[in-house]
């Protein structure tokens, strides 16, 4: 079967259900989310039964277009996330409502569930983009969604404002993306990544720097790494919950699946433009580790902190691209960013449904909000204190194999001043996490009623703990997922 | 099998926090099993049966590797099982904080249980990091005095240590060029000698840390002083044992390399004693004088590791692997014995405060009996385990003395035999301060009143454990030099 149906799958369902949703009543808006996660289960069985991209008989399509181990692990990976992301937004969708059109009903929710199946369909297709223009217009197709989905909450200041911010920097780091494209082009003469790196000469080697440095940035923006970070923290904190979540884990891996795409030919070019590309991506991996980790420290909101974790997370999944290793005895660098992200999304997740959970039973993201946690509901706490230690990257947790294994990749290429640089991030780690696990704890709350969990996010959380657990002591089946990725 | 004696108390643990059951009757079965369990193994360690190996993940080839890798895991799980077991026993949990108190002391014992079970390099690292989450949870709720400072900075401090040593096993791995994190595989392979040198010095400053070697000691003094008392006793007692642990057990792959950092390594190590040692003398809470104790005697360890350096392998220098396990194992002995009478001290008279204290031995012969004894040990007196493991370290000082000028660790070993005498300062004057002359408010024999036979029993076991090793070290050493005795039998053989 053809992968590309699988795009279109996801495109026409979520057209559908916009149409559907016209006829829904209001009370009933929920089963829109419900039919979207059908969408992306269907298509997530038939990603199994996917074998080809566009076939040999239409050459210039397949032109624009792969269907490699590479692609699909993150078309896999989109859509369990975009599913996560649907699942938090059902639990989530009280409080959306209130900031919608008529406030308190579910009136203006509907659109919202099919939004992420846009987005979903767009980052399917930007893990198969081979040339810069189907990279381009795949990327759009989800910075656009991405802008209506932070914005959603019309009636809450704060998500408005995000949604500017958002779109005024997004609308910019498009500009250095065609940009860059751009000279890319006037250097080479082609658009398609596979031709770039046989057209390398010494004459084209600084425009094609030139260029590669304006993609750089824009995807910089893309994955929340320096010097493009700043929107991260203000975003994130205006946006809907599961609009963050998804923000923070499926587009950063899409941007992360770009990158790889696009650094690819000139990492394994040989000449001194791959020295020169991998001193930029160290400097960058090195100052977004610096910065996440450093400004994360006095945060006292919780959502915001997560913000900031994500910039650190970024700049720790840069390590191994910048270490790019492609030899195929150790892990190679795509295997790592993929081992990487996939804990990052169990993690994130987790994080994304426990911060729900606390909002809507205490109407804050605060840190404060935790207090006296342990005792309220000690099952929860217990499973936030997993998740926190395996965010900050405590061994026999999940989210200390991603860790090892960047600072591995980095190690064998010996980029010490990255790898020294983050070292001192997961030390720094340790005390902003921490603070969540002192507030559940050594804190006691003024509220001692006990926290209500809806049957979604409980079963969620759980699920996501046992996962970081499981995989903590026994990481093979990620081993599994990417061992086809070159 | 040996998973056993970890899944004991982790399951333990998960049951408490579950609610099944009482959490002291939970704890006091896993830790009497594991204790039983134990010191069983001491007749059967060799037999293959306690061997696992299972591949978590195939690239990099890394194993959930547990088993005795060779007698030094065998006295240091011995160790575990001991203070475990005294520590579950021992200390008054708050009312209402069962839960948090056996789970958490559940979880630092099985966390240390297999670092020293672990037969793979990655899990042996992974296993000490269980410890820090209870540990910082403990000191921070259940602590005494400034306990919120102490649980940060035992934590910042103990991360920053192994992220430090992290780096450097990373290193050692990617630069031996084995194929799995195994012992046997990277023991078995070589490194450049121009990694050696950054390998050493990251696992020196990363176990180092771990182990409060100077100038790194200062979150150690303060955070046993106000942990509760079973939390400063698996610490000070076990887990500080996993670097020095980890030292030796890496060190014949970077010999080459430690011996850039020999100088080094002596002067810091002489600042555990002698400056540290000045510090104790100092100190006028009987917690703290404990805790700077525990930082100072990590350097006559050191001693014996430098020693080992200095060699360059295990035959070279016989002594210095057994000197240092031996002193490894008194050391946690007594020390864990002593905060537990400490505590015991506090709880009967409301005070640790030196000039708060006096007279005790009137109301309370027992517990002064077993603090002396416990003091004594500390100091090195004949007799005492300390003493096999002191005189062990001083003799692997001079083991290749060839009778000319002085080398470095021949000086530094005559230096460090003045730490004897800092530590009879501070021991004995702690002790005639508490236990002797004429009792006050505190301590008159009206209010306290001395512990009952039920509570001796853990303080019991560690002081025979005490006497047993001090007076036939043999009991210790008949683990460790199996190797080598095996190599000469082979080699007689071939002759």
């Amino acid at each position: 079967m053809p992968s590309y149906l699988l795009e279109i799958i996801v495109l026409l369902g979520g057209l559908v259900l916009l149409l559907l949703e016209a006829f829904t009543s209001p009370k009933r808006k929920s089963s829109i989310a419900i039919g979207a996660i059908s969408v992306l289960c269907f298509s997530l069985i038939l990603l199994f039964f996917a074998d080809k991209g566009f076939g040999d008989e239409n050459v210039e399509l397949t032109r624009f277009y792969a269907f490699d181990p590479l692609a699909r692990f993150f078309k896999l990976f989109t859509i369990i996330a975009t599913i996560l992301a649907l699942l938090l937004a059902l639990d989530h969708r009280k409080v959306l409502s209130k900031f919608t059109a008529n406030p308190g009903s579910e009136d203006g929710t509907g659109e919202y569930y099919c939004l992420f199946l846009f987005a979903c369909a767009g980052m399917m297709w930007m893990a198969s983009a081979k040339d810069l223009v189907s990279l381009f217009v795949s990327l759009e197709l989800t910075t656009i969604t991405s802008y209506i989905l932070v914005g959603y909450m019309r009636r809450n200041v704060g998500s408005l404002e995000a949604g500017v911010k958002f779109l005024i920097l997004g609308a910019l780091s498009t500009g250095f993306l065609v940009y860059g494209i751009a000279w890319i082009y006037g250097a080479t003469g082609t658009t398609d990544l596979a031709l770039i790196s046989d057209r390398i000469t010494d004459q084209n080697s600084t425009y094609l720097l030139f260029g590669l440095a304006l993609i750089l940035i824009s995807l910089a923006f893309k994955v929340g790494a320096v010097p493009m970070h700043l929107w991260v923290p203000d975003v994130y904190q205006g946006a809907p919950t599961p609009t963050t979540a998804f923000l923070s884990v499926a587009s950063k891996a899409s941007g992360f699946a770009i990158a790889i795409r696009v650094t690819e030919p000139f990492l394994n070019s040989g000449t001194e433009l791959a020295s020169k590309t991998t001193f930029i991506l160290a400097i960058l991996a090195g100052a977004t580790i610096l910065f996440g980790n450093l400004a994360a420290i006095p945060q006292k909101n919780f959502k915001r902190l997560l913000a900031y974790s994500s910039i650190a997370n970024a700049g720790f999944i840069l390590l191994p691209i910048a270490a790019w290793q492609t030899a195929t005895d150790e892990l190679t660098s795509k295997q790592v960013v993929a081992f990487y992200l996939t804990i990052y999304l169990i993690m994130t997740f987790a994080a994304f449904f426990i911060l729900a959970v606390i909002h809507r039973n205490t109407g804050s993201d605060e840190i404060s909000a935790f207090e006296g946690l342990g005792k309220r509901h000690p099952l929860l706490a217990f499973m936030t204190a997993i998740i926190i230690g395996a965010l900050a990257g405590l061994p026999l947790t999940a989210g200390f194999w991603g860790k090892f294994l960047a600072f591995k990749t980095a190690i064998d290429a010996e980029l010490w001043f990255p790898i020294s640089i983050g070292f001192i991030g997961v030390a720094a780690g340790f005390y902003y996490y921490f603070q969540i696990i002192r507030a559940m704890y050594w804190r006691n709350s003024l509220e001692s009623d006990p926290i209500e969990i809806r049957p979604i996010a409980f079963r969620s959380i759980a699920g996501l703990t046992c996962l970081v657990v499981v995989l903590g002591l026994w990481p093979q089946p990620i081993y599994w997922l990417l061992q086809n990725i070159s | 099998m040996s998973i056993i004696l970890i899944l004991i108390p982790l399951l333990a643990a998960f049951a408490i926090l579950a609610g099944l059951g009482k959490a002291k009757s939970i704890a006091t079965i896993a830790a009497t099993a594991n204790l039983v369990l134990g010191l069983g193994t001491v007749f059967c360690w060799k037999a293959s049966i306690w061997d696992l190996s299972w591949e978590v993940l195939s690239k990099p080839s890394i194993h959930l590797s547990l088993g005795f890798y060779d007698g030094m895991s065998l006295v240091m799980v011995i160790l575990s099982v001991l203070v475990l077991f005294t520590a579950v026993m021992s200390g008054k949990c708050p009312e209402g904080r069962e839960k948090l108190w056996f789970s958490s002391i559940l979880f630092i014992g099985a966390g240390g249980l297999g670092a020293f079970l672990s037969t793979d390099l990655f899990f042996f690292y992974a296993f000490h990091e269980l410890a820090l989450i209870p540990t910082f949870l403990m000191i921070g709720i259940l602590g005494s005095g400034d306990r919120k400072n102490a649980a940060w900075k035992i934590t910042i401090y103990l991360a920053l240590g192994s992220i430090i040593l992290l780096a450097g096993l990373i290193w050692l791995v990617s630069a031996s060029g084995s194929d799995t994190w195994l012992f046997d595989d990277l023991l078995a392979s070589s490194i450049s000698t121009d990694a050696q040198s950054g390998i050493a010095a990251l696992l020196i400053v990363g176990f180092g840390v771990l182990i409060s070697l100077f100038p790194f000691h200062s979150w150690a003094a303060p955070a046993y002083a106000s942990a509760p008392a079973p939390v400063a006793m698996i610490h000070a007692g076990v887990l500080k044992k996993f670097g020095l642990y980890g030292l030796i057990r890496l060190y014949p792959i970077v010999s080459t390399g430690m011996q850039d950092w020999l100088v080094c390594l002596i002067v810091l190590l002489l600042c555990n004693i002698l400056w540290v040692g000045f510090v104790t003398i100092n100190q006028k809470r009987l917690d703290m004088i404990l805790g700077n104790s525990s930082v100072m005697h990590m350097g006559y360890i050191f001693l014996a590791f430098a020693a080992l350096i200095e060699a360059g392998s295990f035959e070279a220098n016989p002594l210095a692997k057994p000197a240092a396990v031996v002193l490894m194992f008194a050391h946690g002995i007594s020390i864990a014995l002593l905060f537990m009478l400490t505590d015991t001290i506090r709880r009967k008279t409301g005070t640790v405060e030196l000039a708060e204290l006096g007279g005790l031995a009137k109301a309370a012969p027992r517990l002064a009996f077993l603090f002396g004894l416990a003091g004594m040990a500390s100091i090195g007196l004949p007799g005492l385990a300390n003493f096999s493991g002191e005189v062990l370290v001083f003799l692997s000082g001079f083991n290749n003395y060839d009778g000319g000028c002085l080398g470095y660790v021949q000086t530094a070993t005559i230096l460090a035999l003045w730490g004897v005498v800092i530590s009879a300062v501070y021991m004995l004057r702690a002790y005639r301060q508490t236990f002797q002359g004429p009792p006050v408010s505190n301590t008159s024999s009206e209010k306290v009143k001395d512990f009952g036979p039920f509570c001796q029993i853990p303080a019991g076991i560690l002081a025979i454990s005490l006497l047993i090793v001090g007076l036939y070290p043999n009991s210790l050493l008949q683990f460790l030099d199996e190797p080598e005795a095996a190599s000469s039998e082979t080699e007689q053989a071939s002759k």
